[in-house]
């Protein structure tokens, strides 16, 4: 029976999302194509000293992306340095240098990544005008960079890929902020709390005193999952019941965090003019989908490991009203859409469940992604796909009529190594560095044995693929921590989008080369096949290793 | 690849662009959500007090423990799942206890913990289920099984001088379907049941 409850759930997320699909993959790809700029926007623009019908080079475009995302970063940190002044800080002191620079670091770059406790760290103000905008904005340039890379297809012979201002100014404010206002007022229709009251000391039912806190929930909480972030307004994230009240919020909060990515693939379709070449990627995407969250559900529902069998389930670390399937229905959307948020504890899953968001993130953010992240990383798959192709049947490979050149297999391939590099690179230094190893072990892993290993490896996957959620019981708010885990992010964020706009250039500046018989289709299941193939090779045979010391020793033995 | 020119003209235009994205969606947004939420639905936004006349116990969302000072189960009372917030059910300090499966501190606690309920309850530790074993993700899950709020009521009449069916059909009248019939899983809000059965008179 809760078999097909499961089944249930999982077909009224896909029905939403399919009704969705055409719908908000065209009024996406209208705001990124659009010549009228609305009222607002050109306030806006004259405020901002933009000229909104000029043009940028990829070169003049990353400038934007770097120089705002620098200036959030910097804005971020000494918001949180100088909370003290701010108002509604709820007494808290000001947060210190590493934690300041990790946490903006962490919500820049998109990950939302906690090495803080937020009941404890950090004010309203630093939550609103801090970490909230940094939902939308970090969202609305994740959506720009792939906008671009869909541009770079679509155009010939052009120079230019855009305005960088103009696709932040659309994506925030006829995209994100929408959404939200709507979603926010349905979120606390379901109980998500949004006030200024601090903490309020109450008189419980057996005379104990407990001391509820309030604070503007619902309108970050939206945004949180829309922007595909997850930085939790609680230390409990989602699964905090003033975060995530019911059932039907943590289902709501899928469609959230899957509505942008699973519709940007329409987006690209109608860009490139093809609109099979959307339900191609969007097929990809799913199959993903579809096969981790089986996976991870039928691995907790049967619970083995010996504390999850002396209880008779695998409910240590989640919450009665999702039980296990809206629990690893909400875990798998998050660690496949670079959210990071969790409603249930992935330290607790079981080993090889716990696994599984490990091998989501690997997956390099791509099924669906991150809100554009997604869509970026999958057409780069999608460019080594065919190059693969390409070398088996000795022809040169062309993906949407624009060749793949030498110059744009290395744009491509740097782009790929990157992610395994910081991962496996990060943890490795964490127990090779005398000193370091130390402090890891004795002060950041809080599980013995093989899943110790697994929290620092969780950790540095999660932010060199900027998801943020966390093996949590690791004590991340140390110095090395902080510092790596920080650098993690904003390499893993920042230096691919440098190749995803460098190849945009290049592809924007070709020519469209005609089909021929001897093109290989890629909107056919072949190209499907392929594209899934070279996904889970390029994983697969990067992170296995790794992981049979982690969650594979600790489930196999 | 840019004059310091450009770049420094980007620079401004970034700095403004931040300053008036933080206007718009740090301090309008957030706060005309908040006169949304204060005035239509008051109630949800400030936390769903539940009250005892016009004296608030608690929240609707949020578990609390109903344990001595020394933590010890007060069995007159229905009680929640173990609680890893804080010393239990500290709203201050949200968090599950993130052991994992091979955890020998988990595979401890949850010995103790079916040990103490069979033995509080007077009922085979089999038939203790999972969520009285495990504590939760918040650490202020306010729900148990419909399972675990059964199990409880013989013990809960018995301190109360209650006839067992009548608690019993309180805990049945308390036990909230899934949403839609199908999402997430059936539960009972204790401290709704714990209200309610302090009402019923012997």
């Amino acid at each position: 029976m809760d078999v097909l409850f499961a089944l249930l759930q999982v077909a009224t997320l896909a029905l939403i999302l399919a009704l969705l699909y055409r719908p908000l993959g065209e009024y996406m790809a209208r705001i990124y194509t659009s010549k009228n700029d609305l009222k607002i926007e050109r306030v806006f623009y004259r405020l901002v000293g933009v000229d909104s019908s000029s043009e940028q080079t990829w070169q003049a475009y990353l400038r934007g992306v770097l120089w705002f995302s620098g200036v959030g970063l910097i804005f971020v940190y000494l918001l949180q340095r100088f909370q003290t002044v701010l108002p509604y800080s709820l007494g808290l002191p000001a947060v210190p240098e590493g934690l300041s620079f990790n946490t903006a670091a962490s919500f820049v770059t998109n990950t939302n990544w906690q090495s803080y406790s937020p009941e404890v760290t950090v004010g309203y103000t630093v939550q609103i005008a801090g970490l909230a905008v940094q939902n939308f904005v970090s969202a609305a340039v994740g959506i720009a960079v792939a906008i671009a890379l869909v541009r770079g297809f679509s155009r010939r012979r052009s120079g230019t890929i855009g305005n960088f201002w103009v696709d932040l100014t659309r994506g925030t404010l006829r995209l994100l902020l929408p959404i939200s206002v709507i979603g926010a007022i349905i979120l606390i229709a379901g109980g998500v709390i949004q006030n200024f009251n601090g903490f309020t000391e109450i008189s419980t039912l057996t005379g104990g005193t407990q001391s509820l806190p309030g604070g503007p929930t619902a309108s970050q909480e939206v945004i949180k999952h829309l922007g595909t972030n997850g930085g939790g307004f609680f230390n409990a994230n989602s699964s905090h019941p003033f975060e995530d009240p019911t059932a039907w919020t943590s289902l709501m909060f899928s469609v959230l965090m899957l509505m942008i990515p699973f519709s940007l693939p329409r987006t690209f379709g109608r860009m490139v003019g093809d609109k099979r070449q959307g339900y191609a990627i969007l097929s990809v995407m799913a199959t993903f989908y579809i096969a981790s969250v089986a996976i991870l559900s039928a691995l907790e529902r049967v619970g083995a490991g010996t504390a999850p069998a002396l209880a008779g389930g695998a409910m240590e670390g989640k919450e009665q009203r999702f039980g296990i399937f809206a629990s690893t229905l909400f875990g798998t959307t998050s660690t496949l859409t670079s959210t990071g948020a969790v409603n249930s504890m992935h330290d607790s899953y079981t080993a090889l469940g716990g696994m599984m968001p490990m091998l989501n993130m690997m997956l390099g953010e791509v099924a669906p992604g991150g809100v554009g992240s997604g869509l970026y990383g999958m057409l780069i798959l999608a460019v080594i796909a065919v190059f693969v192709a390409g070398l088996l049947v000795g022809r040169t490979p062309e993906y949407l009529g624009k060749k793949i050149r030498p110059r744009e297999i290395k744009l491509a391939s740097l782009y790929i190594l990157i992610m395994p590099t910081l991962v496996l690179v990060g943890t490795a230094l964490s127990f090779a560095i005398p000193g370091i190893r130390e402090d890891v072990v004795s002060t950041s892993i809080w599980n013995p044995g093989n899943h110790g290993l697994s929290e620092v490896l969780y950790a540095f996957t999660s932010a060199a693929n900027n998801n943020g959620s966390a093996f949590a019981g690791l004590t991340a708010n140390t110095p090395w921590l902080n510092t790596a885990l920080g650098l993690a992010m904003l390499f893993g964020r920042f230096i691919p989008i440098v190749f995803v706009l460098a190849l945009a250039g290049s592809l924007a500046a070709q020519d469209k080369v005609p089909a021929t018989a001897g093109t290989l289709p890629t909107h056919r299941p072949l190209f499907v096949g392929l594209l899934i193939g070279v996904t889970v090779i390029v994983t697969a045979l990067t992170f296995f290793p790794v992981l049979t010391l982690g969650p594979l020793a600790e489930g196999l033995l | 690849m840019s004059s310091p020119r450009t770049g420094l003209r980007t620079a401004g235009v970034a700095l403004r662009a931040m300053l008036v994205l933080t206007v718009v969606l740090g301090i309008i947004y957030p706060l005309a959500i908040t006169g949304i939420g204060q005035l239509a639905l008051p109630w949800q936004a400030n936390g769903s007090p539940v009250k005892v006349g016009d004296k608030t116990v608690g929240s609707a969302l949020i578990g609390q423990s109903f344990a001595d000072a020394d933590g010890n189960p007060l069995p007159e009372w229905f009680q929640p799942r173990p609680s890893a917030a804080g010393d239990g059910y500290d709203a201050g300090a949200s968090s599950g206890s993130n052991w994992g499966p091979e955890n020998p501190d988990l595979i401890a606690a949850i010995k103790e913990r079916k040990a103490q309920i069979a033995e509080f309850n007077g009922v085979d530790p089999e038939d203790i289920p999972a969520d009285a074993l495990t504590a939760s993700s918040s650490g202020l899950d306010p729900h148990i099984s419909p399972a675990y709020a059964l199990l409880q009521v013989a013990r809960v009449a018995a301190e109360r001088h209650l006839a067992a069916e009548d608690v019993r059909a309180l805990v049945e009248a308390n036990i909230q379907v899934r949403d839609l019939g199908y999402l997430g899983e059936p539960t009972v809000n204790v401290l709704r049941l714990n209200i309610a059965v302090d009402e019923l008179k012997g």
